[in-house]
């Protein structure tokens, strides 16, 4: 009897593991399968002709494939929506943690979860329906579909990340701290800059990282809204075409397995290692300056 | 220095009430976007919103009729996605959290995760169009869109799940092991139906979550247009989301069909906030009679 129940036991935690595994594989296969598709292209263009080429015409012929004008578009609207989102998502974790009432706190909670919840293709609808004909009249400007649009449209995507993870931050810094600093006479406002804020700071950038790098992956509202024009950005006006906006807009198109295919998965590529790396240096602060007890402060 | 004393209380304090009422006004900009949002869509939307419309088939090249197949191809895939990573999803989180013990493999399956949670939307779709369509020769299929969507929804699933079985107090599990029960019987009978409300809140999400992604099923299972209703899980369908991006920007008549488009939006965003505002109601309860 206790022989089967030990065999139930042993299969049941093998089994568990290899569950737990499935995530592992994912990630594998999603980069075997990325790669798969996507290397043959550097039998047409160079990888340096590839990620540093301004001319994207991949359907002319013969074609261009130079993914720089892409790669910039993605990183301008990353920075331009993160400017935008990363004091908005800090002030308003800092304000539901430590300075509404409680009820307060449970009205604002929600709503920031529901803007996450919203599907970005709405917002992309949105951005291009409401917010574009409203820019185009008020700065006077041939399209309203450009690299702000795009960017202030992101921006509200990646709030919620910001501030949901910053306020996990701010939560557990240990609140003997702010009670030494309000029992040495700072007052509120002094202990959540001097002391609430160092403590969670690596809480914070962790959130920032990761909210950015929900940014330049988005897809619905840069395809949407950022104009399409595969060229580097001069102004905050101009059209763009970040990465996966090109991916979208484009495969349908591209015969299957022909340059432009495999072009499109490189670029996929090229998107995967920007948040790889955003992914790895936001767990590396999480972990490096992982915070135990205060002793670590 | 007396005399300052008092002067300079009132300026910090003075400093804290303007510095206080920027932080209010920044998360009264989130509550406001999210309401214009919500607004506009609606008060453009609910016009185009009568029986026909969400009983019926779009007709003259989509620029009259309804979305009946829209809503069908959304909840086949969502539905799908969720059946496929649930099962794979909570027993990742029971392995996470009931079995593992700290060390480096454990960091690595995290580490997995946090990275798939990372990946973009459009990279699953090449992933998927890839892997499921092409390599697996399911081609453009609900089967497909759902498997993608599914790798995606894992780490959402995942993380839910993990938050209900830490809310399950130690002492439940002590004192089922302490009556000899093993560590399995345990987790089935004890631990998983005390965190199951916090799991299915998890699910909900998660289905609400897959609804609303366009990117993932762009290549892997959404079609522009199909007359028939699916009959099986290796047909194309039609969806809300890429409804509505194909109705804003490719369609034949864009301006003629706003209202079709608006209405659409309503009709995702209902379905997508309500199932979102179910889960979080009922875990601000649960999380209430926990305490």
């Amino acid at each position: 009897m206790a022989n089967k129940r030990q065999i139930t036991e042993r299969t049941m935690h093998t089994l568990f593991f290899v569950v737990a595994s499935a995530s592992i594989v994912m990630l594998f296969m999603i980069m075997i399968f990325l790669f798969m598709e996507g290397i043959p292209i550097f039998n047409e263009v160079s990888v340096k002709d590839f990620i540093f080429g301004k001319y994207w015409y991949p359907t002319s012929e013969p074609p261009d494939f130079g993914i720089l004008s892409l790669i910039v578009a993605s990183l301008s609207v990353t920075l331009l929506s993160a400017l935008i989102s990363i004091p908005l998502g800090i002030l308003t974790a800092i304000y539901i943690a430590e300075i509404a009432s409680k009820k307060v706190g449970e009205i604002i909670k929600p709503m920031v979860e529901l803007l996450a919840a919203l599907p970005s293709v709405v917002i992309g609808f949105f951005g291009m329906v409401l917010v574009a004909p409203f820019l185009q009249n008020i700065f006077n400007i041939p399209t309203g579909l450009n690299l702000f649009n795009a960017s202030l449209m992101l921006a509200f995507m990646s709030i919620p990340t910001i501030c949901s993870l910053s306020e996990d931050a701010i939560h557990s810094v240990p609140n003997s701290l702010r009670e030494a600093s309000l029992a040495l006479g700072a007052t509120h406002l002094e202990t959540i800059l001097k002391v609430v804020l160092p403590a969670s700071l690596s809480g914070i950038s962790t959130a920032v990282i990761l909210g950015m790098s929900r940014a330049i992956g988005e897809t619905m509202v840069v395809l949407m809204v950022a104009g399409g024009a595969a060229l580097i950005p001069e102004s905050i006006f101009d059209p763009v075409r970040p990465m996966p906006a090109s991916i979208a807009s484009e495969m349908a198109e591209a015969p299957f397995r022909s340059a432009h295919y495999h072009a499109l998965f490189a670029t996929g590529i090229v998107l995967f290692i920007f948040t790889l790396l955003f992914n790895i240096i936001a767990d590396h602060i999480a972990h490096k300056y992982k915070q135990v007890g205060e002793a670590t402060l | 220095m007396s005399v300052s004393v008092p002067s300079l209380q009132r300026r910090r304090n003075f400093l804290q009430k303007i510095v206080f009422n920027v932080f209010r006004l920044a998360s009264l900009i989130n509550g406001l976007a999210l309401f214009i949002i919500v607004y506009f869509i609606v008060a453009k939307g609910w016009k185009a919103i009568n029986w026909t419309f969400l009983t019926q088939p779009p007709v003259d090249s989509m620029t009259k009729g309804g979305i009946l197949p829209c809503i069908v191809g959304t909840l086949c895939l969502s539905i799908g996605a969720i059946l496929i990573a649930m099962p794979i999803g909570v027993a990742s989180a029971i392995y996470l959290n009931e079995y593992a013990r700290p060390g480096p493999l454990i960091r690595v399956i995290r580490l997995g995760i946090n990275n798939l949670a990372g990946i973009p939307s459009i990279v699953f779709g090449l992933f998927g169009l890839a892997f499921f369509v092409v390599w697996l020769k399911m081609g453009v299929s609900i089967i497909a869109g759902a498997l993608t969507l599914g790798a995606m929804s894992l780490p959402v699933i995942i993380g839910t799940t993990e938050e209900a079985l830490r809310a399950v107090p130690d002492t439940y599990r002590e004192a089922s092991l302490g009556l000899g029960a093993t560590k399995w019987q345990t987790i089935y009978r004890v631990v998983l139906p005390t965190a199951l409300p916090g799991i299915l809140t998890g699910t909900i999400l998660g289905i609400s979550r897959a609804a609303g992604e366009t990117a993932p099923i762009m290549f892997t299972a959404a079609v522009f247009f199909t007359p028939i209703m699916p009959s099986s899980i290796f047909d194309e369908v039609m969806a809300l989301p890429y409804h509505i991006y194909v109705l804003a920007t490719a369609g034949t008549e864009i301006e003629a069909t706003r209202h079709l488009q608006y209405g659409t939006a309503l009709v995702l965003i209902f379905l997508v906030l309500g199932m979102n505002l179910i889960a979080i109601i009922y875990r601000s309860r649960l999380r209430k009679r926990m305490q």
